[in-house]
């Protein structure tokens, strides 16, 4: 099979600004050729936006206001993971040989129409997805012990972290206390539990084992797992398992041959405090139940391996935007320019990005 | 409007069964989704089970089950201190005003 690699990125800062989405997109455009050497628009054969904007045709709009002129262009949209989703499809028409080089770029702004699953009856008049997180956060309590402050541990190991991004949305750091004493949204999460939809875009530039060859420091994509159990929030094993998490992260380790100890860097998608805790645990980093106590270490330990540019508590969640600027931290982090959030000698990493209450999972392995 | 969402905005809670493997069809749709064949729509036995839920403000929502398969968030009309982990609800009301509500009461009637 073609090997598949990342040979470039680009970022914009993730902000509360009313941009217009096309412009957002143009913005990492630019910021992926400014950081990238031997490229030009003619070399580019595939443009997706990962977006969940309402705004038709974006992909071929980008393309104009790029000067590129791609064989395949189109919109890839799957609510939070629309980012991931689209580097696998652009993985796929490389592998496949109908390209050599695609273009990913996401994007959405802080009125995304994304972050409510209007379709899903289940949810009742509960449609905001903090309905589901405190549901899943009140059972892993109960059935763990999990407390308040394990989950307030996340959210100031992440604000923390993105101190040292410079794209996050801010650099504003909270101690344990300050978050427990944060606004209540509801009995079982605090504000500061929660991650905040913002504008903000990412880019990364995908291709073949032959062209990557002509780049620096080239990223490899050795394990894919995608699972979608369901859209509605009534199919998980248990409301303490994010099934197609479980899923999709060993199907990605089986493809890559690679053991949950030889990763280096994580990013994953901690849309809520539990969410960080439940992925750590149900990806295997951890037996069920001990992800709060690896958390506190880490913390104790300023270890930043996990969301070391902050997840998406620390960064913002422009949905479109987000599993892009995962994969641009871990190819940072691969290529050992990820400045003061470098990771000592990290030379495999791992991006977790899902959907809707974790119904729909997508994980990566990269290495270097 | 689906058929769902009329009957619910009448206050009737209805459910699409398969007409050929009896496959009870989650969320509802006009086909099934284990032999795509037509359902029937019925109406749903309204006593379940709470299998977990939260409190925003002064309201309290839970998970509840019902029929052992059907899934949805629901306002609770229960005294918190008196609510049960796996506590039996039964359906008290719902409707449908620019989206669903569904709203539960415990089965001894007491809220």
């Amino acid at each position: 099979m073609n090997k598949v690699a990342i040979v470039g990125y680009g970022n914009t800062k993730f902000s509360s600004e009313d941009k217009p989405i096309e412009i957002l997109l143009t913005s990492a455009t630019r910021s992926l050729f400014d950081q990238t050497r031997n490229i030009e628009q003619k070399d580019i054969d595939v443009i997706l936006v990962s977006t969940n904007d309402n705004t038709k045709y974006l992909s071929a709009i980008l393309s104009e206001l790029t000067g590129i002129s791609p064989k395949i262009s189109h919109t890839v949209e799957n609510l939070c993971s629309s980012g991931t989703n689209s580097i696998v499809s652009a993985y796929s028409y490389i592998v496949s040989g109908l390209a050599d080089m695609a273009l990913v770029v996401g994007a959405d702004r802080c009125d995304c129409p994304g972050q409510i699953l209007e379709w899903d009856i289940s949810r009742g008049e509960f449609m905001h997805p903090v309905f589901w997180a405190s549901i899943f956060t009140k059972s892993h309590k109960r059935k763990f012990g999990t407390t308040q402050e394990d989950l307030a541990v996340v959210s100031a190991k992440n604000h923390n972290n993105a101190r040292f991004n410079p794209h996050a949305y801010s650099d504003k750091t909270y101690s344990i206390d300050e978050i427990l004493q944060s606004k209540f949204v509801t009995d079982d999460l605090h504000l500061l539990d929660c991650s905040r939809p913002c504008s903000g875009a990412s880019s990364v530039l995908l291709a073949s084992e032959n062209v990557a060859k002509k780049f620096e420091h080239p990223i490899w994509i050795k394990g894919i797992g995608q699972k979608t159990t369901s859209a509605s929030i009534t199919k998980n094993e248990n409301l303490t398992t994010m099934t197609s998490t479980k899923i999709a992260a060993k199907q990605a380790f089986d493809m890559a041959k690679i053991q949950t100890n030889d990763v280096d860097v994580v990013e994953l998608h901690d849309a809520f405090t539990i969410c960080e805790i439940m992925a750590l645990e149900d990806m295997g980093f951890v037996k069920k139940g001990s992800g709060a106590a690896y958390v506190r270490e880490l913390h104790d330990t300023q270890d930043n391996k996990i969301n070391p540019r902050g997840g998406l508590i620390g960064s913002g969640h422009p949905l479109g935007a987000t599993g892009v600027a995962q994969v641009v931290e871990v190819t940072q982090q691969l290529q050992g320019k990820a400045e003061k959030r470098q990771i000592k000698s990290a030379s495999i990493g791992l991006v977790h990005n899902m959907s809707a209450a974790a119904t729909s999972s997508t994980v990566l392995l990269l290495q270097s | 409007m689906t058929i769902f969402e009329s009957e619910l905005k009448k206050g009737n809670f209805v459910i699409s069964e398969c007409g050929n493997c009896k496959t009870i069809v989650w969320p509802p749709n006009d086909y099934c989704n284990n032999c795509l064949s037509n359902v029937t729509w019925r109406k749903v036995n309204p006593t379940g089970r709470l299998i977990e839920f939260s409190k925003k403000d002064e309201k309290i929502f839970g998970m509840i089950e019902l029929e052992g398969k059907i899934r949805i968030i629901g306002k609770l009309k229960i005294n918190q201190s008196d609510i049960k982990d796996g506590q039996c609800v039964r359906l008290h009301s719902c409707n449908y005003d620019n989206g669903p509500q569904f709203t539960f009461v415990s089965c001894n009637g007491h809220y």
